[in-house]
């Protein structure tokens, strides 16, 4: 009687403490960041012309790996922030393509000619649907897309020399990257 | 002054509102500061000696208790004034006032500015609870000095945590020297606005609130006194509280549904929820004090409902103000509010509950009580009301639990809520209705058989009918919610009429011969009919339009035609608008010309939609303005919302329904410790 | 930095203005069923909102593409898994029944029904009338405490 007295008084302590181990673990995470659901998944099909050249389109076919594909746009101030270091890396050979996200085509090219191109080519996503396939929800963010084509790995948000450093530099050669000219990786920027 | 001049513009603006207002209106902030750090060591000493006192029965210190708990009081009242003069005074070196006010703002909108943002919401929060303090400390004298003391103690406590939380990590008073803005950076638009002055001090009222019945169960704990006396004076401050947070969360709805400019009244938002959950459990814990009361049963269950009814509450601050959760009324987020928050709340919660789990079972269970009786309907009541407390929080927790165990991201939201809820009513109904019908301790069911039967007839006869002349199709929902809101009305309304009838004094004075408890219960459990039957037929008939109108367009909603004039540019105080007249006829007949209007705030550019409506007893018209359309035209939102206003009235009744039963004569009654000792005896004692 | 990130959420999520765009559909089913689904949906890229409230570009994007898979005969499970192909469990408000979300939806019921299940048991084996006997002496010192209380109320 007592023993099982004890066990049920003690349930709303048990609980408390369950729930407070999560809240303790949950504080400081960001609820709005979200994970993708395409890693080691293909890149989504698309036929959309090229920021260059408005006449030629691309597909996935035309994004085999290793590549680093940049979501930006010139509305998107966070963009503005990371650009001089996606210059940088790309100084150094990390191979880019950008993903114009709903942008004016002309602002973009202009932008792209004062700051600065790090991009091999551009995808002119004006409507923004490619961008949907791939489960953009908020400029910049940076796919890893190995040799076969498949998405590897998801960030959002900008690139610091930080980040580079710990979270995309290791994915970028877990994927087989070319290695940077430079071999301290990441220092510039 | 160097630091000004370098400010350009902004020292002239600052000097002269130094002369407006005196040179002594530039220290308030200090002075409120001051008061703040007082009020922190009133409550330690309120917290400190009264709680030692009661243990090794020292009546001086056990005398500090009330003192203590006016000038804390007093003192948080004296900050919250020196920063409402901060406000007023357009004093933008501070940094909250920078952030919440502007020098265009509305005077009023200036004053409850001072609760617009976190800092300020706080400040409220401990002024609140220094009020409920003050008020427990007035009228706790006739209770024994112990009780008093260990009551007030533990509300001590409290306070101690939450101003500590204020001064340490959210400070109202800090300053932005020597670089202020000139102007400040405005109040967020959506609370420039009525509801937002009252909701939220009527909010914080229930939450609050619910420390005293906290108290009075820690209390209990301690002094291993937990009887029919304690129950009977911790349910006034459990009702008053209650009363509050409905009030409050019916504001919050309404100023939801036409300050967002949606057309929803209940988002099921963690915000929201952080409210109801506490609302839930109060409900509980209002329930199962009846019994404590009458019956002298439920005594753990009871001190663990006051227990959950304010965790939730304290729960509630740590889920809106840590950042944890995405909501649209979230405060801004900050880790080291939240790690404050979280070990507060271990202290308090996890205090309570280890002090739950070694005083509390030594309290006498026997049971003495019927499976058929009131006792055993209450019970069931309150595991209806526990398992909607905790639907809601696990909706709201589920998200946090997927992301700590990195099993993806999920989103609970209002398909959930309202799926899982429809038995909870469905079940709360019921139970409404039969439950004031039994008897305490054993009913004969077969008594009531017939009684039963009648209303259940009457019931389905009625909700058909109602069905039929409302004319919008069948739903066997919304038949069986009705007619369940028939069944709780018709039950009431026949059990009371009989009461009237048995004391055959006539009419009248038959009335007033039944206790102010029993026509508070009444009317409070109408007001839920009344409730009830607003949400099942307003978001089961609501019809919703999404249409391009240019002047002179029309569209028909219902029976009812709206036709658009079009548009004029207006301006206000500290913002420019966009006005349309949209001219709404039923048969023919002007109903109503709406105005709704999208507002540009000047100062932080937001866009408001401010939606017009044309409230009714039976249907609300809602027209918001949506964006102009390239061919000059707009997208315009029409709403038809039958029964709204019911969705609040009913709320509004219910608290209604618990003022009345607090002015029962019962409740103004001297509690002389020694006979309530005896009343006590043999109540518990008899098994 | 965090400052930039912020005021480009701000800049793309005011909260308080309602999006409202005229959406044409071929019957007046589907414009229910449109309704119903942008309700459901939740915007990824906002604060707690849906993305029929949500005025974000991202929203406007995500309902023009419900609106087209409408438009091309897509049922309702169908368009919420193409969405959560996309952003994943998170989009919808309603989440999915599996195992882990067992206690979501079932858990509370379960729990409530088997306290009242136990409690109907226990009372159910306290077969012997479980009022207990008060003498009635004991009842009417009670009755004329009680009064004597009331009393001191009407006095005071």
């Amino acid at each position: 009687m007592s023993r099982t007295k004890w066990i049920l008084f003690s349930l709303p302590l048990i609980g408390f403490a369950v729930m407070v181990y999560f809240f303790g673990s949950a504080i400081g995470n960001d609820p709005s960041v979200l994970p993708s659901t395409r890693i080691d998944k293909p890149m989504p099909a698309f036929e959309l012309p090229t920021l260059e050249n408005p006449d030629q389109t691309v597909t996935q076919v035309s994004l085999k790996g290793p590549v680093l594909l940049n979501v930006w746009a010139t509305w998107c101030p966070t963009c503005i922030v990371e650009h001089p270091l996606l210059v940088e890396l790309s100084r150094r050979g990390i191979p880019m393509v950008g993903l114009n996200y709903k942008d004016e085509p002309d602002a973009a090219r202009k932008y792209l000619e004062i700051n600065g191109n790090p991009f091999k080519w551009n995808i002119a996503d004006v409507k923004g649907d490619l961008g949907l396939d791939l489960g953009v929800y908020g400029a910049p963010e940076t796919y890893l897309i190995d040799a076969e084509g498949k998405i590897r790995h998801r960030f959002v948000g900008a690139i610091t020399p930080d980040v580079w450093r710990k979270e995309l530099w290791p994915q970028w050669q877990a994927i087989g990257g070319v290695q940077p000219d430079d071999t301290a990786a990441g220092q510039g920027g | 002054m160097p630091e000004r001049a370098a400010c350009g513009k902004v020292s002239g603006d600052f000097l002269k509102v130094g002369r407006l207002a005196g040179r002594e209106s530039q220290v308030i902030p200090e002075i409120g500061h001051f008061a703040i750090v007082m009020a922190l060591i009133m409550a330690g000493l309120q917290a400190v000696l009264p709680l030692a006192g009661a243990a090794i029965m020292n009546e001086r210190w056990m005398a500090v208790a009330r003192p203590a708990a006016y000038g804390q009081f007093g003192f948080l009242l004296f900050a919250f004034v020196c920063l409402t003069l901060a406000f007023v005074n357009n004093d933008f070196t501070v940094a909250y006032v920078a952030g919440n006010s502007n020098t265009l703002l509305p005077l009023g909108y200036k004053i409850s500015a001072v609760w617009g943002g976190h800092e300020g919401s706080l400040l409220l929060w401990a002024l609140v609870l220094g009020g409920w303090t003050a008020a427990v400390a007035y009228w706790s004298k006739p209770l024994p000095q112990v009780i008093a003391a260990r009551v007030l103690g533990v509300m001590g406590l409290i306070a101690i945590g939450f101003v500590s939380f204020l001064l340490f990590t959210s400070n109202p008073f800090d300053r932005l020297l020597p670089d202020f803005p000139p102007d400040g950076g405005d109040l967020n638009p959506l609370l420039q606005d009525f509801g937002l002055i009252v909701h939220p001090p009527m909010l914080y009222m229930g939450y609050v609130g619910f420390s005293v019945a906290f108290a009075f169960a820690i209390a209990g704990l301690l002094g291993g006194r937990l009887d029919s006396a304690w129950a009977r004076w911790s349910r006034p401050w459990t009702t008053v509280a209650w009363c509050f947070l409905t009030i409050g969360i019916a504001l919050g709805s309404w100023w939801a549904y036409y300050e967002l400019g949606w057309g929803g009244w209940w988002f099921w938002d963690p915000v929201e929820n952080a409210s109801f959950m506490p609302w839930l459990a109060g409900t509980a814990l209002m329930h199962s004090l009846a019994v404590t009361e009458k019956r002298g049963v439920f005594k753990a269950w009871t001190v663990l409902l006051a227990i959950t009814a304010f965790s939730l509450s304290l729960l509630g601050t740590f889920l809106v103000r840590s950042g944890v959760l995405t909501s649209v009324h979230a405060f801004a987020a900050d880790p080291e509010r939240g790690y404050f928050i979280l070990v507060f709340l271990v202290l308090v919660v996890g205090g309570s509950l280890l002090l739950f789990l070694l005083r509390a079972q030594a309290l006498n269970v026997e049971s003495r009580y019927d499976l058929y009786s009131r006792e055993m309907f209450l019970l069931l009541n309150n595991i209806v009301l526990i398992c909607a407390t905790g639907l809601v929080l696990a909706g709201t927790l589920y998200p946090i639990l997927f992301d700590v165990l990195e099993w993806g991201k999920i989103s609970v939201g209002p398909p959930y809520f309202n799926t899982v809820f429809v038995p909870i009513a469905l079940a709360t109904m019921l139970l409404t209705g039969v439950g004031p019908l039994v008897n305490w301790k054993r009913q004969q069911m077969a008594l009531l058989r017939r009684t039963l039967a009648q209303a259940l007839v009457i019931s389905l006869a009625l909700a058909g009918l109602a069905l039929w002349v409302f004319n919008a199709g069948w739903n066997w929902l919304v038949f069986v919610s009705l007619g369940l809101c028939v069944w709780v009305t018709w039950i009431m309304l026949s059990d009371a009429w009989k009461k009237i009838r048995t004391a055959k004094a006539g009419f009248v004075a038959g009335v007033q011969r039944l206790s102010r408890s029993y026509w508070g219960m009444v009317i409070a459990h109408l007001g839920l009919v009344v409730c009830v039957a607003g949400v099942t037929m307003t978001s089961t008939y609501d019809v919703e339009r999404d249409v391009r109108m240019a002047a002179g367009d029309s569209a028909q909603i219902g029976p009812y035609q709206f036709l658009f004039e079009g548009v004029e540019d207006i301006r206000g105080p500290n913002y420019q608008s966009t006005r349309a007249n949209v001219v709404v006829t039923l048969d023919g007949e002007q109903v109503a010309v709406l105005r709704p209007e999208k507002r540009r705030y000047l100062i932080r550019r937001d866009v408001m939609t401010e939606a017009a409506i044309d409230p009714g007893f039976t249907r609300d018209l809602y027209v918001a303005l949506g964006e102009p359309l390239p061919d000059g035209s707009w997208a315009v939102r029409l709403y038809y919302k039958p029964f709204m206003r019911w969705v609040w009235g009913g709320g509004m009744i219910m608290a209604l329904g618990g003022f009345i039963a607090l002015s029962d004569r019962r409740y103004r009654l001297k509690v002389k410790e020694g006979a309530s000792r005896v009343v006590d005896n043999l109540a518990g004692g008899r098994a | 930095m965090m400052r930039w990130m912020l005021l480009s959420l701000m800049l793309t999520c005011g909260i308080a203005f309602a999006t409202i765009d005229a959406y044409e559909f071929k019957t007046p089913d589907d414009e229910q069923r449109f309704r119903v689904l942008v309700e459901e949906l939740r915007c990824p890229k906002c604060q707690n909102q849906n993305i029929a409230d949500s005025n974000a570009g991202l929203a406007k994007d995500i309902k023009d593409r419900v609106h087209r898979l409408i438009n091309e005969g897509k049922d309702n499970g169908e368009i919420t898994d193409y969405m959560v192909e996309r952003y994943g469990d998170f989009i919808t408000y309603r989440p999915p029944v599996r195992p882990v979300t067992w206690f979501l939806w079932f858990g509370p019921f379960v729990l409530a029904l088997l306290a009242a299940f136990i409690i109907f048991m226990i009372k159910l084996r306290q077969k012997s009338p479980s009022i207990i006997q008060v003498t009635p002496e004991q009842e009417a010192k009670v009755q004329e405490l009680l009064k004597k209380l009331d009393q001191s109320d009407k006095q005071s």
